[in-house]
């Protein structure tokens, strides 16, 4: 019989403890199936950011080094200059690459880094409790937004995809959401290309992913996934902003 | 040693012709006075042995740029002052808490705030009780010459990686900007262990690897932390350095580190001179700190008097080792000011109870 679908190699197996709903076990599955598609798991270092995805080290069969919030490009910089013949990617949320790790993201894009950069944005403090990131929406209540994020007071929703591919360095910048099939079908593309741009030593490349937490949204998954697309989608607009040329894979 | 030609050198190229010589080959780092010898030596002389230099956009990014090479168990090294060692605190916590090894240099400056780039004593405590969150310490060298600076260098690297720790190399204006002649010895061991079963090379052929600092499972973080301290009383236990001079008789030992035991040593010969029997204590490594010699000397009954350029640091340390804190006197300057040897001697000649 042939076998159409399988747990990707690169995942341990180990049951994601992701609340229900929650967007970034697609997002492992997908980082998985890519480190598989160009068999690079031998070869492969995570860089596990501190978040809901800290314990990276525990779904995928590679090894990881745990970095300080929000030092994650930093970190993956540091081993990618030692180990350049290896595959160095970073797994970062948007209170650590987009708040706190701003100055380690811009830095390492602008130097074309020849690193992977998996940034899932879904507009809050998953980890803590549902405190306000600089990519919560306008309006949005968080436990230190309570009244509603406030552009006055609070500045508004950051583009980091769009701040980052206006820089010379990286070789890919995209957005891509997985909250329905097709667009799930897109982001296993892009992020596979991703990879490839480091395969292929093009230098930084960089993936939002727009995701859901349920759980700190107050809202169930069916009603997250609605919402990534009727609140977030317009506001982050997807697509690939910035690609150096690369032959298409698929 | 090998009887190799002499350099003259500053302090700052000693240190990274050392660090180069003992087969460190990748340098991050950010620019800060009075260190930037360093950093520049570097930028020129990595790329001519294969080796890489990268400016960092800060000191936040160029300690997290070390905890990731040093992961991959190369000899990796960065070097600042003041302001920036401020800033690598986080990273210092999590370099002890992932029990990584590399070498971090302090030229520290004066402060608090930006303060002056001047010699200074200040960061004793910065350097040796901590500064990042924890229960953790950095294996801590205080040289006092140039030839120390390159010695200790090699020293800083070997170290470390026996203890995976991070070492700091703890100097200062005088000795980064003094030129010496420099025996450029170099060592045989230039590089840690292939073999260790942490590194982070990608998982050919293995298990995958992990490093980390998180340990949330019941009892995974006490367990952790006793390890931390096991290495830390080993390392008491094996790896102190001091050098002592005429304490044999000494009525009065002078305790100073670095810079000042160096002017010390001219103070306590000058009392010599005068008939006065004074010894000095200079401690080598800072943490471990010397205090089973310290210990020893006291109960010979001899006063001490701890010099520093700070008001009063280590003189802490010295007191709960001596055998009756009552001993210890304490003469110190603080940032800003370097003393004489005739300040000392007039010190020590106030001090002095035969
Ligand atoms: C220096 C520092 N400050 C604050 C924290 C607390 N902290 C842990 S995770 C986190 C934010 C997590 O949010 P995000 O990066 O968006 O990831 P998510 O949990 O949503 O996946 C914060 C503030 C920390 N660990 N370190
Ligand atoms: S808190 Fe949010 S981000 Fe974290 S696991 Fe739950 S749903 Fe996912």
């Amino acid at each position: 019989m042939k076998q159409i679908f399988a747990r990707p190699a690169s995942l341990t197996g180990k049951n994601f403890h992701f609340c229900p709903g929650c967007h970034h076990g697609i997002v492992h599955r997908l980082v998985a199936e890519a480190i598989d598609y160009f068999d690079l798991r031998e070869r492969t270092v995570g860089i596990a950011s501190v978040g809901c995805s800290v314990f990276l080290y525990d779904y995928f069969a590679i090894d990881v080094i745990e970095a300080p919030h929000g030092r994650a490009a930093a970190v993956a910089t540091g081993t990618k200059r030692v180990l350049d013949d290896r595959i160095v990617f970073t797994y970062q949320g948007d209170g650590d690459l987009a708040a706190i790790g701003t100055a380690e993201i811009i830095h390492a894009a602008n130097r074309g880094e020849n690193i992977t950069v998996i940034f899932v944005n879904n507009s809050i403090y998953g980890m803590t409790g549902g405190q306000m990131a600089p990519t919560t929406m306008l309006g949005q209540q968080s436990t230190t937004s309570p009244y509603g994020r406030d552009c006055q007071r609070d500045g508004y929703p950051i583009k980091m995809a769009e701040m980052l591919a206006a820089l010379e360095g990286p070789s890919l910048v995209a957005r891509v959401a997985v909250d329905r099939p097709p667009n799930v079908k897109k982001a296993r593309k892009v992020i596979r290309q991703a990879f490839q741009m480091q395969v292929e030593n093009k230098g930084f490349s960089f993936v939002e992913v727009l995701s859901a937490c349920p759980t700190n949204w107050g809202l169930n998954p069916q009603q997250a996934v609605k919402r990534v697309a009727e609140e977030m989608i317009p506001y982050f607009p997807l697509g690939v902003l910035k690609q150096k040329d690369v032959v298409d894979v698929l | 040693m090998s009887a190799a030609k002499k350099v003259f050198l500053k302090g700052n190229e000693a240190i990274a012709m050392a660090a180069i010589n003992a087969g460190c080959r990748y340098y991050f780092g950010y620019p800060i006075t009075p260190q930037n010898d360093i950093p520049e030596y570097m930028a020129r002389h990595l790329p001519e042995v294969g080796g890489e230099f990268l400016q960092a956009e800060s000191e936040i990014a160029s300690i997290n740029m070390l905890l990731g090479a040093a992961a991959t168990g190369v000899r990796v090294m960065t070097s600042s002052s003041g302001p920036g060692i401020s800033l690598m605190q986080e990273g210092f916590s999590y370099l002890a808490g992932n029990e990584l090894p590399a070498l971090v240099v302090n030229m520290s400056r004066q402060g608090p705030g930006l303060g002056g780039i001047n010699a200074t004593q200040g960061d004793y405590f910065q350097a040796v009780k901590g500064g990042g969150h924890g229960d953790y310490h950095l294996i801590v060298l205080a040289p006092h010459t140039g030839q120390e600076l390159y010695d200790l260098t090699i020293k800083g690297f070997e170290l470390a990686e026996k203890y995976r720790c991070l070492t700091m190399l703890l100097g200062d204006a005088i000795l980064g900007q003094i030129k010496e002649p420099i025996d450029p010895w170099k060592p045989e061991k230039t590089a840690g262990d292939p073999d260790r079963e942490w590194l982070i090379t990608g998982a050919r052929g293995r298990q995958p690897r992990l490093i980390k600092s998180l340990y949330l499972a019941d009892g995974e973080m006490e367990k952790h932390n006793w390890r931390l301290q096991e290495k830390y009383r080993r390392l008491a236990a094996e790896d102190v350095m001091v050098e002592t001079r005429h304490t044999d008789d000494a009525r009065l030992v002078v305790v100073a580190f670095g810079s000042m035991a160096r002017i010390a040593k001219t103070s306590i010969e000058q009392a010599r001179a005068k008939g006065l029997r004074v010894g000095l204590i200079r401690p080598i490594t800072l943490y471990p700190f010397p205090t089973a010699t310290i210990g020893e000397i006291s109960r010979q009954g001899a006063r001490f008097l701890t010099c520093e350029m700070n008001t009063g640091q280590m003189v802490e340390d010295v007191r709960l080792a001596v055998e009756n804190p009552g001993q210890v006197e304490f003469y110190g300057r603080p940032g800003g000011s370097v003393p004489t040897p005739e300040e000392i001697l007039a010190r020590i000649e106030e001090t002095y109870q035969d």
